[in-house]
């Protein structure tokens, strides 16, 4: 299972990087095995106000249906529409490509709360 | 939980196991598209061992068996299958399956969830001079199925198999074991089910894999999540999904597995009377706009008003839209009828077609 040293992340599966006050976001490798088979997302709409926590959208695998968090609060700058038509880059490349929403956060507080990669690690252990 | 012959040929292959009808079985190994993929283009192989086998011999066997179920037993030659159902008194289903009728016995493949249910209820209806043997674990079963399974099998054997035809069955030697190989599936491509003694189970396994993979088959183990989509992309109902004990042939569509013309069967009256007072509701293919996938439960609407359930849904690998069975009330039933279901409060449009939704299998009929 793939974790990157230089993003952050969260008990949700979610990974955080962050660059100069925006973040972008998306789902870890952990996350997109154990979804497997992704044949949707529903995005949310660009300059939308998300809150920590909050769902902001839906991934939908041949499974299962999965709400997408949003890992810090702010302003949805951007969304990949790339995932509209292949919503497989998510499985295929969680990290670059299939990511899913670039955010302007509004309480860099709150980047605190984040896991490193190491305290991630600990947290799918667990769930392994 | 109880697992199959080939348990550790699933660990071995990466998959990815879950509980199904009280046994550990692999959902997937890499990839459901990918295994789907494999099945409409070339050869998968699946593990159904978990499914029951129940045997029924003696002198009355025949006359015991056209009772329990619908279909018409005493058309079948030796080494012939059947598709059948087992009806309730009040003509709810009390399971679908395979009837073979073999040299020594009629054989029932019953769905491994119904397996304890089944045999309780054949047990209860005994009658005659008959023996009854559930002989679930001495069985083993794999599926071979996919366009490229008969040159497959045919490399195996070292002999042509192709005059076996859709719905029959023999017994070969695989690897000096005696197994029968019957021209049967649940995916709408042209395939094989192979039955044997559980013990040598593994070994055919092996025999199958190694042999694909150095063929130009790239024979592909798959899963239960393929399963399930190759058999809704044909518009096979699933027991407990599609059918159940609240629904009956006739609303299920199922009523050319219903012999009403044969002697007396358990829920003929009852099928009878709903055929002459007709139907309220009907199990239908349904094709839906976008991505999303219509699930188990979601309500369909006609005008905004509620007229039936989803039964079994997926996004179509083969087809790329998605598509669902599900009862709806008469006469929303009829083809083309514009219905809508609400997945997450959106309203998504979607018709009524007609089954099955894949077209172009290369199941020989």
């Amino acid at each position: 299972m793939k974790i990157l040293d230089e993003l952050f992340y969260t008990e949700n599966h979610e990974w955080i990087r962050q660059e100069n006050g925006e973040i972008v976001e998306g789902i870890t490798d952990y996350a997109q095995s154990e979804l497997s088979d992704i044949v949707y997302i529903e995005l949310p709409e660009e300059g939308v106000e998300v809150h920590k926590g909050e769902a902001i959208g839906t991934i939908e695998a041949v499974k299962t249906v999965s709400d997408l968090y949003t890992a810090l609060s702010g302003k949805i700058v951007e969304v990949n529409r790339e995932l509209e038509d292949h919503p497989d880059l998510i499985n295929k490349d969680p990290y670059d490509a299939g990511w899913i929403v670039r955010i302007k956060i509004s309480d860099p507080e709150e980047l605190k709360d984040l896991l490193d990669a190491e305290e991630y690690k600990g947290i799918i252990e667990r769930e392994e | 939980m109880k697992k199959t012959p080939f348990y550790e040929k699933h660990i071995e292959f990466n998959g990815k196991m879950v509980d199904f009808a009280g046994f550990k079985m692999p959902i997937q190994y890499s990839s459901i598209i990918n295994e789907v993929k494999a099945v409409r283009e070339r050869v998968g192989l699946f593990d159904v061992s978990h499914m029951g086998e129940i045997e029924i011999s003696g002198k009355d066997a025949l006359d015991f068996v056209n009772w329990v179920t619908t279909n018409d037993v005493s058309n079948l030659n030796v080494w012939q299958a059947q598709y059948t159902t087992m009806l309730y008194p009040d003509g709810g289903i009390v399971d679908d399956f395979l009837i073979y009728r073999l040299p020594e016995c009629y054989l029932l493949v019953v769905n491994a969830s119904n397996q304890d249910k089944d045999f309780e209820w054949i047990m209860k209806n005994e009658k005659g001079d008959i023996e009854i043997r559930n002989r679930s674990d001495n069985y083993f079963q794999l599926a071979l199925q996919g366009p490229l399974s008969e040159s497959l099998i045919n490399q195996i054997l070292k002999k042509d198999i192709s005059n076996l035809r859709f719905y029959w069955a023999k017994e070969e030697e695989i690897g000096g074991c005696k197994v029968i190989i019957s021209r049967t599936g649940y995916t709408g491509e042209d395939g094989f089910e192979i039955y044997g003694d559980a013990q040598v189970g593994n070994k055919i396994w092996d025999l199958l894999m190694e042999t694909g993979e150095a063929s130009e088959t790239h024979i592909t183990p798959c899963g239960l999540g393929a399963r399930d989509i190759l058999r809704l992309e044909m518009g096979y109902c699933l027991y407990g999904n599609d059918i159940t004990k609240e629904t009956t042939p006739l609303e299920a569509g199922l009523i050319w597995l219903v012999k009403m013309d044969k002697l007396d069967f358990i829920g003929k009256e009852a099928l009878a009377k709903q055929q002459k007072e007709g139907i309220t509701r009907k199990l239908v293919g349904m094709k839906f706009e976008g991505r999303a996938i219509p699930r188990h439960g979601y309500a369909i609407y006609k005008d905004g008003e509620e007229i039936g359930l989803i039964t079994s849904g997926c996004h179509s690998p083969t087809l790329n839209y998605p598509v669902a069975m599900g009862y709806v009330k008469k006469p929303f039933h009829k083809v083309g009828t514009n219905i809508e279901i609400e997945i997450r409060e959106k309203m998504i449009d979607g018709d009524v077609l007609t089954l099955p939704f894949w077209k172009n299998g290369t199941l020989k009929r």
